[in-house]
């Protein structure tokens, strides 16, 4: 088996291939360091490579592997991390130029579960700053491009994770979502990537965003590779007040292709948004038939409140974010100005330290959080917050997952959207309201539009529904194959 | 409602970000539009609605309070700007 066939196969084939004997811990972690070698300065998926390390690790993997004391689904499987996640000792940079030189001198829980089921972390991915973008572009190391097509965005905020997987240079990723970032990379990127309900998987380690919209998740090449992700990262923490106690997650081993009877809900609004593609549409609408091929019944219904979610998600995702990244002023670690005065460094700290969609959402935050301002757009806010969640929990009473595109487009251009914030925003509409209600939803690839760019389908379960979404996922791709194209970066 | 430059001005201050006069007229343009957008909400009754924190209700998550191991003063520092032995230096907040 040579590097290129590594390349072509998914984490678990990878982990069973190895069980096998057929390749090495060494030869799948070469294979993917190779593929970042040649395709990374094309693309810029990675912030940081961690290569002596990773390779030190292999061969100790690899004997724990040998001696029986690693079995799992992921030992030995190569995985890459969205630099928002602390790594000990590797540095954790957030795409920012606050946290270029940061070290973190503890590993996120997600990290430590991960290592203890073997995988071996190979680097750090890009991202937009402080995961706040749609495109990837807000990043101080420069945008991570489509490796579809290298003039467009690779979406965000876990850019470098889609990238990453889209081009073979990663077999696996963590990345996180709070308000579309796993999802909507992954759709324009043509992978898959999950986000769990709140709550399943630990933030400690995290570098909070919005502290109750944030969920980390993998972008993988099939729904079977999330599964075993989700089973090694899943978890009460005594770390995250936030996580739920659920016993042993064994979502890879209850996968199932079997969807027959299941029943399906497509919401119209989502097909009359002003500015969704036609082909867009049209593909995600195949994804319904094939889904009734499979047994399932998907009927359309209605969803009212899709059009307020934009606003309801930034108004309370900046005021969280705006009190998160209080903790950013120079004194304790990350970037410091060179000033005179204590009041001047937290300022010019601030400014010079933090890119301007990171300085836009902070005063957004600030000023809905603000004395005379907190009533109408905070509160205002998180009653429509209760009005969202209460309309899904509604839904899902009825049916037990929700079809819509994951994003209005495929990839737009490069530079576009840093010309107007507001445009970027909306185009997080079928995502966003999705984080508010804490629901899992998941990122499928099902086609490509007429220029060759992928199309994302979303499906998206109630609270805890995550066998269900994996499992129609899944079922879908049982019967289709676009989640096992890659591309060929020129 | 409007985002004039003071409001921009105010807000910066509070929120310890330094904007100059052209960083300010940027900021103000681009907020107004966003906070003009928001004004979408107010198109939803939310009379006898009550805000919702989190989406996944949990209540009382608590532990015994039990001393347990910390991280050293050394990982601590290690990535401050400026440190002396055992704290974090900065510059003088008072004259």
């Amino acid at each position: 088996m040579n590097m290129t066939d590594i390349l072509n196969m998914t984490a678990l084939q990878i982990s069973e291939a190895i069980k096998q004997k057929q390749i090495t811990v060494t030869d799948a972690v070469l294979a993917v360091l190779d593929a970042i070698d040649k395709v990374d300065g094309k693309i810029n998926a990675y912030i940081t490579v961690n290569r002596d390390e990773a390779l030190e690790k292999a061969k100790s993997v690899q004997q724990k592997i040998d001696s029986g004391e690693l079995r799992g689904a992921l030992a030995g499987v190569p995985i890459a991390i969205k630099d928002n996640i602390c790594t000990k000792n590797l540095k954790t940079t957030c795409a920012s130029k606050m946290l270029e030189s940061f070290v973190p001198c503890y590993d996120a829980t997600v990290i430590e579960k991960l290592e203890n089921a073997g995988a071996i972390i190979l680097g750090k991915l890009n991202m937009d700053e402080f995961a706040m973008g749609s495109t990837g572009e807000t990043s101080h190391f420069g945008a991570t491009k489509n490796p579809w097509n290298t003039q467009r965005v690779a979406g965000g905020s876990s850019s470098g994770a889609a990238g990453a997987v889209a081009s073979r240079s990663a077999v696996l990723t963590l990345g996180s979502d709070t308000g579309g970032s796993i999802r909507q990379p992954a759709s324009y990127c043509g992978v898959t990537g999950f986000k769990p309900t709140y709550g399943t998987v630990s933030r400690f380690g995290l570098v909070a965003h919005a502290s109750s919209l944030d969920q980390i998740g993998p972008i993988a090449g099939s729904v079977a590779d999330c599964a075993a992700v989700m089973d090694a990262i899943s978890g009460q923490d005594p770390k995250d007040s936030t996580t739920l106690e659920l016993g042993t997650p064994e979502f890879l081993k209850n996968l199932s292709d079997d969807i027959s009877g299941m029943k399906i809900a497509l919401p119209r609004e989502c097909f009359e948004v002003e500015g969704l593609d036609p082909e867009v549409s049209e593909n995600v609408r195949r994804v319904a038939d094939v889904l009734r091929s499979k047994g399932a019944i998907v009927s359309e219904i209605s969803l009212p409140f899709l059009e307020f979610g934009v606003a309801d998600y930034y108004i309370i995702s900046s005021a969280e974010a705006s009190s998160n990244l209080s903790r950013f002023d120079g004194v304790k670690y990350g970037f410091r100005a060179e000033t005179e005065s204590l009041s001047e460094t937290y300022s010019k700290t601030r400014s010079q330290g933090f890119g301007d969609e990171v300085q836009r959402r902070i005063l957004l935050g600030t000023f809905v959080l603000s004395s005379g301002f907190y009533d109408a757009y905070y509160n205002k806010a998180l009653k429509v917050k209760r009005i969202i969640t209460e309309a899904y929990t509604k839904v899902f009473s009825e049916f037990d997952a929700i079809l819509c595109p994951t994003a209005p487009t495929t990839a737009p251009t490069s530079g576009q959207s840093l010309l107007n914030p507001l445009q970027m925003y909306l185009s997080d509409i079928f995502t966003v309201s999705v984080n508010i209600a804490g629901l899992p939803a998941l990122s499928l690839p099902c086609g490509f539009d007429k220029n060759g760019l992928p199309i994302g389908a979303q499906l998206i379960g109630p609270q805890l529904g995550e066998q269900k979404v994996l499992n129609i996922g899944h079922a879908y791709q049982s019967v289709t194959d676009f989640h096992k194209l890659r591309a060929e970066v020129m | 409602m409007q985002i004039t430059k003071e409001t921009v001005k105010r807000v910066a201050m509070l929120s310890r970000i330094k904007l100059d006069d052209t960083a300010t007229d940027k900021m103000q343009r681009e907020l107004a539009a966003v906070v003009e957008y928001m004004e979408i909400l107010n198109r939803i009754d939310t009379d006898g609605v009550e805000p919702l924190s989190h989406a996944v209700e949990l209540k009382n998550v608590l532990r015994e309070d039990e001393v347990k191991p910390s991280y050293s003063r050394e990982d601590i520092l290690s990535n401050a700007p400026k440190s002396s032995n055992d704290a974090f230096v900065v510059p003088k907040a008072v004259e």
